[in-house]
């Protein structure tokens, strides 16, 4: 036997083990309460490889529809972003309040908080019944979304910036205007690129999706597909999307390359990704 | 040239950082301040071009109470004062001739600062300060690619460019090594000298003071406690700036 310690190295808390033991009992409960058995699960998964089969082979038969609302889409997301982008910029800076008297920020900080609260089919939904149905409702839906998204995270870089590079213009006597445009924005210009880019991303799987609340784009021919059991024309479709998505993460990709890595077009075309190229200064 | 009387500063009221600081500084010349960490030098700098607000007493520099300016008659003001940081302070994104020309925003209109549209005597400056400073040929680099000495060149360039009438420096060799140190320094006194403004600079470094300045200010407990030329900072004076005796052995 070893001599008793002087006192427990580790000592733990109790209610951890109390809060994972409820969640364990919560699990079960909901469990029963939905009916969810065994037997549901094979139900379900005979209905599955029914329903899979019956995807392929994709049909592209009514292809021109499909390439129409493929076009649909891409504008929505392309115009989103434009319009959140140039809106979340003003707005973004409004907020941080290591530039602005609260005065300021807190309007601004509303609107962010507005703009996120709501997933976009919900704001899609509000846009159909405002302005009708149509790629407009599409593209405004996105716009709030991309508001809040950008805006967000662009407070929240302006407030970690450097005081000092800040400090330094602003002991040359330069106006607030010109304090902004050489201390604040070059050091959160980098990062205000990464975020528009990851939200153009974002639009476009979104704006493919808003159409199934007739917000215009692909997404409301994938629904009536759904709707007349056209799962061949369904697959087709979901096939559409995804070269789609990855067309988008790949001139995502090539604009973050351009402005955040100094790239040039072509060597991202040689090179075919941003990965291995020599970063031109050391922290970037 | 410029006369500060009764200034003091606290950020917490009932702690003063300055007390009843009375100053006068000539039309030229190198005038170091020296003293513990903590005893307020930063802050006497940086209230001279309200970088940090003032509590009391007066700026008076170039016929204005800078202490009483706002707004627009602040950034004029502000324009006529270089300042040179221990950290350079540069916009690190920013190129090396952005950074110069930064020194010009308060002449430049941020319209024309946004479309980096500057008057073509600024650029032509800039270039030959960039030679002065021993830089030429870095004008497009990035700052953050930069060493420390070569970053504090930009620096102090930048503070040129502004054609000030007095150049303010807080620490500015404290985070180089001796010999770039001494390099720094004597750039500081050149561009006093050919300028014939006033340098002031807040230094830890005794020995650099002895060997730049013209004349030494001591502080201790955001008081000045010694004004003289360096010839007369003697033990007895360092031991009643710094305090204790250990250190001098």
């Amino acid at each position: 036997m070893s001599a008793a310690l002087p006192a427990d190295p580790f000592p733990r808390r109790a209610w951890p083990k109390v809060a994972g033991v409820l969640l364990a009992v919560y699990v079960f409960y909901a469990c029963a309460q939905m009916e969810i058995s065994l037997e549901r699960v094979e139900v379900g998964l005979h209905n599955a490889a029914h329903f899979f089969s019956r995807l392929f082979p994709p049909n592209f038969s009514r292809w021109e529809l499909l390439v129409k609302g493929l076009l649909e889409s891409l504008q929505i997301a392309v115009l989103a972003s434009a319009l959140g982008i140039v809106l979340a910029l003003p707005i973004g800076l409004a907020a941080a309040r290591n530039l602005m008297p609260a005065w300021v920020t807190w309007p601004a900080r509303v609107v962010i908080v507005m703009a996120r609260s709501f997933h976009p089919v919900i704001v899609a939904i509000l846009f159909v019944k405002a302005v009708g149905f149509g790629a407009l409702a599409g593209i405004l839906a996105l716009t709030v979304a991309s508001i809040g998204f950008i805006g967000k995270l662009f407070t929240e870089a302006i407030e970690e910036i450097s005081d000092k590079q800040v400090e330094a213009v602003r002991a040359t006597g330069a106006p607030f205007a010109s304090v902004l445009w050489f201390g604040v924005l070059p050091q959160v210009f980098s990062r205000f690129i990464g975020f528009a880019t990851y939200q153009l991303d974002s639009n476009l799987r979104n704006s493919t999706m808003v159409g199934i609340v007739g917000a215009g784009g692909v997404g409301g021919t994938l629904f009536a597909a759904f709707q007349r059991f056209d799962y061949d024309y369904v697959c087709a479709i979901l096939i559409s999307i995804i070269a789609l998505i990855m067309l988008g993460e790949l001139l995502a990709s090539a604009v973050r390359a351009i402005f955040i890595d100094n790239a040039t077009l072509r060597d991202f075309f040689r090179r075919g990704s941003t990965r291995g190229l020599e970063p031109v200064v050391a922290d970037d | 040239m410029l006369t500060l009387r009764h200034l003091a500063k606290s950020y917490v009221a009932g702690k003063p950082v300055l007390t009843d600081i009375d100053l006068e500084v000539g039309a030229k010349g190198i005038t170091a301040i020296i003293g513990p960490s903590g005893t307020g030098k930063s802050t006497l700098i940086r209230c001279i071009n309200r970088l940090v607000e003032p509590s009391a007493g007066e700026i008076l520099f170039d016929g204005h109470d800078l202490a009483k300016l706002s707004g627009t008659a602040l950034r004029r003001a502000r324009r006529h004062i270089g300042m040179v940081f221990q950290e350079y302070n540069l916009v690190e994104r920013l190129t090396v001739m952005e950074n110069l020309l930064s020194g010009r925003l308060g002449y430049v209109s941020s319209w024309r600062a946004w479309r980096r549209k500057f008057p073509p005597d600024d650029i032509h400056r800039a270039f030959e300060l960039l030679e002065t400073v021993g830089l030429s040929g870095f004008a497009h680099r990035r700052a953050d690619a930069l060493s420390g000495g070569q970053r504090q060149r930009v620096g102090i360039a930048r503070a040129v460019m502004q054609e000030p009438k007095m150049l303010l420096a807080d620490e500015p060799t404290s985070s180089l090594d001796p010999k770039t140190s001494v390099e720094i320094m004597s750039l500081l006194a050149e561009v006093g000298r050919s300028r014939k403004i006033p340098v002031l600079i807040n230094m830890h470094d005794v020995e650099l003071a002895k060997r730049f300045a013209d004349r030494v200010i001591g502080m201790s407990g955001g008081r000045i406690v010694f004004d003289g030329p360096p010839a007369m900072l003697s033990d007895d004076v360092l031991k009643q700036i710094y305090g204790g005796e250990e250190w001098l052995k």
